[in-house]
């Protein structure tokens, strides 16, 4: 199954019309007109991929710069994981038609569609891993995730480029990546080394016309790989110490974040294992029938942490702390492991430029605080 | 007479003060719900569509729209108060005071001889203020103008006997909901989104525009470090100040925002 | 469970109501499918999600429950739950359920069985002590303690008054803001019942439910007076939503309180019950 194939650039095109042909919505990276980065959504072709782009990225800011080669995943993430396409950050749970005081309850039937996502990165498959045990592997499962998710092709491609926000290597969770996908790449200079990780994958790589890799191709995508490990620079503390966090609460350095964070959630939206999410009603205004729906939320908003005529977490403080230990410390309990898979965005999007790795490393230095 | 024996659908009365009536378009705006509305409830006053119902008339749920500027607006929401069941803001004028609040702190009267030839006519007050200034308010729609949808919901809401559900958090929520790349962060771009309540469904961003604050403040809001910010991107202090000093100007957590950034204010801090 | 939509509610019939003071009301629910009905069962502890059309969910603990009705004690504080109390009897709701842990009865058996509560924290608690009492040779003791705020806002007398009678079972009453001591009734806080109750430290389950504050003192108290942590479980109340342990509201540390909990033996939740604004 791992064997390592090769094939040209020009050819991924046929790839992804393959991929289309067996009946697959076709999900890729693009520019999004207007609003200047990268995100996942339909592509007609190869010729929609970021095509000779790479992305700079620091804390609160994001851009792409042309590269001068030809080469479509030469940049570290896009502005959203995988997330949006099994955990829809909004969608109608049940709906209900009330005749003569009767209710009648109508689940939605998901019509999940067959998707291919092009371009998924080691820390958002990793991240994906962590959804799939949350909505998947519980004692309750998440049927609308699960049509979602049982839909979908994953075409993987080993990072080339890592931006300065990039700490997977910390995590263990990249810069490569380590299972979870369909179809994995390696992006060289003239072509694809490719291998394929299901029998899904090794079905739709049947037909498709492929050479041997060569060590020396293989030699360049390790080289490759390595040369994004050693590239980054921010890294998170050792999984062992970050329960530590736990005796770290009252620390001054949350107050002294609260002091920069906004609470406007932005990290939480865009963190691809983050799976918070409210429930309300929509009625119709005849009243006649009514819809469940349910949003995306974050533990940065009011009401997520509301009780009984209280908000138990008031301050950003509070807030702040509860997105950060539940990331990096409580989910170890949870899901025995932390919740960050180093992909970077919570630090890249935020408004206010708060640095994640860099907070939970002094916080894990600040003895003081600590009790 | 259309007393309320008579009709068993409760009664609504849409009141205008200062303001442009966009808000009361919003009712007009509604297409086919507005005629699925009127089958619920009776709109007995709207001087829009050629409602008129004296101040007086008991109504259920009255909407205001626009700020309070006169002395007669004064006595006029104090009886449409006394006789509404609920009582709900529609929009920034009336929710905070809307743009015209700007002048709360210049010299009217200076204002008022520059503009006016006989100044002597005019009746007004010092200042633009919001319903809430003058009356008890039961519920806010904010928005310049209000969203149809947060309005339906609203009477959809009171109608089966409970309390609108109005959502403080910010537009950026909204706005990664969508799907959107944050303007903020791969432009530059000053958008208020950060600090601004949703309602609007993150239009403007969603169309590469940045958020102008017509929702208001949203709920615990940090307009220092995020003018900061702003100031990082190369506004200056008085052009952040401006940024708060918008429809919602004075709104409280808005002013304050302006005067921390106004003048030699910031300097200080 | 695993195939199951488990956010769909079904449907159920208010079959009686009892206004039990001016702002707590009791429902007696069936569910309307009787297939529904007679694969629904309770553990003592456990919460139901009930629904108001067009408005939404709210936890409410299982009251009671005798096979195919189930009885629901709710006070009308929130958006939904005031709403609940305008129903007349004979109207639909929905209900799924049951969820979250229980009371750990069937590891008290032979033990001295304490019930600590403090208003409306009585209801949760409710379907065990009458399980206690009827299973009444298989436990020890039986000490149950009540709080309110004032005498007249207090829920079930008759019934407290009933199991006083009964062999080696104290009931102990108190009312916190009372200007009169009534006969019966201690004045001040739960913790003064703790003085004169009778069991054997060293050999009993406590049971509570109440505001967060009320148990973080009473556990410590317990736990300072000799009895063991891990005899102690508390039920906490946090935002619900999804009631599976999905949506993320209820975390408490690394629990989901609607999952993992309600009910918790007290050292999995004692480091975290006095960090502000946790």
């Amino acid at each position: 199954m791992n064997e390592m194939r090769y094939f040209p650039r020009e050819k991924l095109a046929t790839l992804i019309a393959a991929i289309k042909e067996a009946g697959y919505r076709v999900i890729g990276p693009r520019v999004e007109p207007g609003q200047g980065g990268l995100v996942y959504c339909e592509i007609a072709g190869a010729e929609d991929l970021p095509q000779g782009l790479s992305d700079e990225q620091s804390p609160g800011r994001y851009r792409l710069v042309p590269n001068g080669s030809k080469r479509y995943f030469a940049w570290a993430n896009t502005a959203s994981a995988i997330k949006p396409y099994v955990f829809v950050p909004r969608e109608r749970l049940w709906s209900v038609v009330r005749k003569e005081g009767r209710l009648h309850f109508e689940p939605t039937h998901g019509q999940a569609e067959k998707t291919a996502i092009i371009g998924a990165r080691a820390c958002d498959l990793a991240a994906l891993a962590l959804q799939d045990a949350h909505f998947l592997r519980g004692k309750y499962v998440d049927t609308y995730y699960r049509a979602r998710r049982e839909k979908l092709l994953l075409v993987a491609v080993n990072c080339s480029h890592a931006a300065s926000t990039c700490f997977c290597a910390s995590t263990g969770d990249g810069p490569e990546v380590s299972g979870g996908y369909d179809i994995l790449l390696d992006e060289l200079d003239e072509g694809f080394i490719v291998r394929v990780g299901s029998s899904r994958g090794a079905m739709l790589m049947t037909d498709f016309p492929t050479t041997a890799a060569t060590t020396e191709q293989i030699a360049l995508a390790c080289a490759q790989g390595e040369a994004c490990r050693t590239a980054q620079t921010r890294r998170l503390p050792d999984e062992h110490l970050l329960p530590r966090l736990m005796q770290n609460l009252e620390s001054p350095i949350w107050d002294d974040i609260a002091e920069r964070c906004l609470a406007c959630g932005n990290c939480t939206a865009v963190c691809p294992s983050c799976f918070c999410h409210r429930e309300f009603d929509n009625p119709a205004l005849n009243g006649k029938t009514t819809e469940h729906w349910r949003d995306a939320d974050s533990c940065f908003s009011e009401d997520h942490s509301y009780l009984v005529g209280e908000v138990v977490r008031e301050h950003t403080r509070a807030r702040y702390r509860q997105w950060m230990t539940h990331k990096l410390a409580t989910w170890v309990e949870q899901y025995g492991r932390t919740g960050c898979t180093g992909c970077g965005r919570c630090t890249t999007w935020c408004p206010a430029g708060i640095d994640f790795a860099l907070e939970a490393n002094r916080l894990l230095a600040d003895e003081e605080g600590a009790r | 007479m259309n007393t309320a024996t008579q009709s068993p659908k409760p009664r609504v009365a849409i009141h205008k003060f200062a303001s442009c009536s966009g808000c009361q378009l919003a009712f007009v705006n509604m297409g086919t719900d507005l005629i699925e509305l009127t089958k619920l409830v009776d709109i007995v006053h709207m001087v829009e569509v050629g409602h008129v119902a004296p101040e007086d008339e008991q109504v259920d749920i009255a909407f205001i729209e626009g700020s309070i500027t006169t002395p007669h607006d004064v006595e006029r929401l104090k009886k449409i108060r006394a006789n509404s069941h609920y009582l709900l803001t529609m929009g920034a004028c009336a929710t905070s005071g809307g743009i015209q609040a700007l002048r709360n702190n210049a010299d009217t009267a200076e204002w008022m001889r520059s503009v006016y030839a006989k100044p002597e006519y005019i009746e007004s007050l010092s200042t633009s203020a919001a319903i809430a200034n003058h009356v008890k308010v039961d519920f806010e729609l904010w928005g310049c103008p209000v969203s149809v949808r947060q309005m339906l919901a609203a009477i959809r809401s009171l109608l089966f006997g409970v309390p609108p559900v109005i959502s403080r958090e910010k537009v950026c929520q909204e706005c990664k909901r969508r799907g959107n790349n944050c303007i903020m962060i791969t432009q530059g771009s000053p958008c208020m989104g950060p600090v601004t309540r949703t309602g609007c469904g993150a239009l403007c961003p969603t169309f590469g525009a940045p958020c102008y604050t017509c929702y208001g403040p949203a709920e615990s809001i940090n307009a220092a470090s995020f003018g900061v910010r702003l100031m990082g991107l190369g506004l200056s202090a008085e052009q952040v100040a401006r940024k708060f000093a918008s429809v919602n100007n004075a709104a409280p957590a808005f002013s304050e925002a302006t005067q921390l950034f106004s003048g030699s204010a910031w300097m200080e801090e | 469970m695993k195939t199951q939509n488990c956010y769909l509610p079904h449907e159920a019939e208010i079959l009686e109501r009892v206004q039990e003071t001016p702002d707590t009301f009791t429902w007696k629910l069936r569910f309307t499918d009787p297939d529904v009905a007679q694969h629904y069962s309770f553990r003592h502890g456990q919460f139901n999600m009930l629904y108001l059309y067009g408005v939404g969910e709210v936890a409410i603990s299982v009251m009671s429950g005798d096979g195919s009705n189930l009885w629901h004690t709710i006070r009308a504080v929130g958006r939904v739950t005031k709403a609940m109390m305008a129903l007349p009897a004979g109207s639909h709701i929905g209900v799924r359920g049951p969820f979250g842990s229980s009371w750990p009865l069937d590891h008290a058996r032979g033990k001295d069985i304490v019930f600590v509560t403090a208003g409306l924290g009585c209801a949760p608690v409710m379907s065990s002590i009458r399980y206690v009492v009827a299973h009444r040779a298989e436990f020890g003791r039986l000490v149950i303690m009540q709080s309110v705020r004032h005498r007249h806002e207090s829920l079930w007398e008759p019934q407290y008054e009933a199991w006083r009678a009964l062999p080696d079972t104290q009931v102990l009453l108190t009312a916190s803001r009372d200007k009169t001591r009534w006969p019966h009734w201690e004045l001040g806080r739960v913790g003064v019942l703790l003085d004169k109750a009778d069991y054997a430290k060293d050999n009993c389950v406590v049971m509570m439910c109440g505001p967060d504050a009320m148990m973080r003192d009473t556990a410590s108290t317990l736990v300072e007076l000799g009895v063991p942590g891990e005899s102690v479980f508390v039920s906490l109340e946090r935002n619900m939503q999804c009631a599976v342990g999905h949506c993320g509201h209820c975390q408490f540390g690394g629990k989901f309180v609607c999952k993992d909990g309600p009910v918790f033996a007290w050292p999995a939740v004692a480091p975290f019950m006095s960090v502000k604004e946790f």
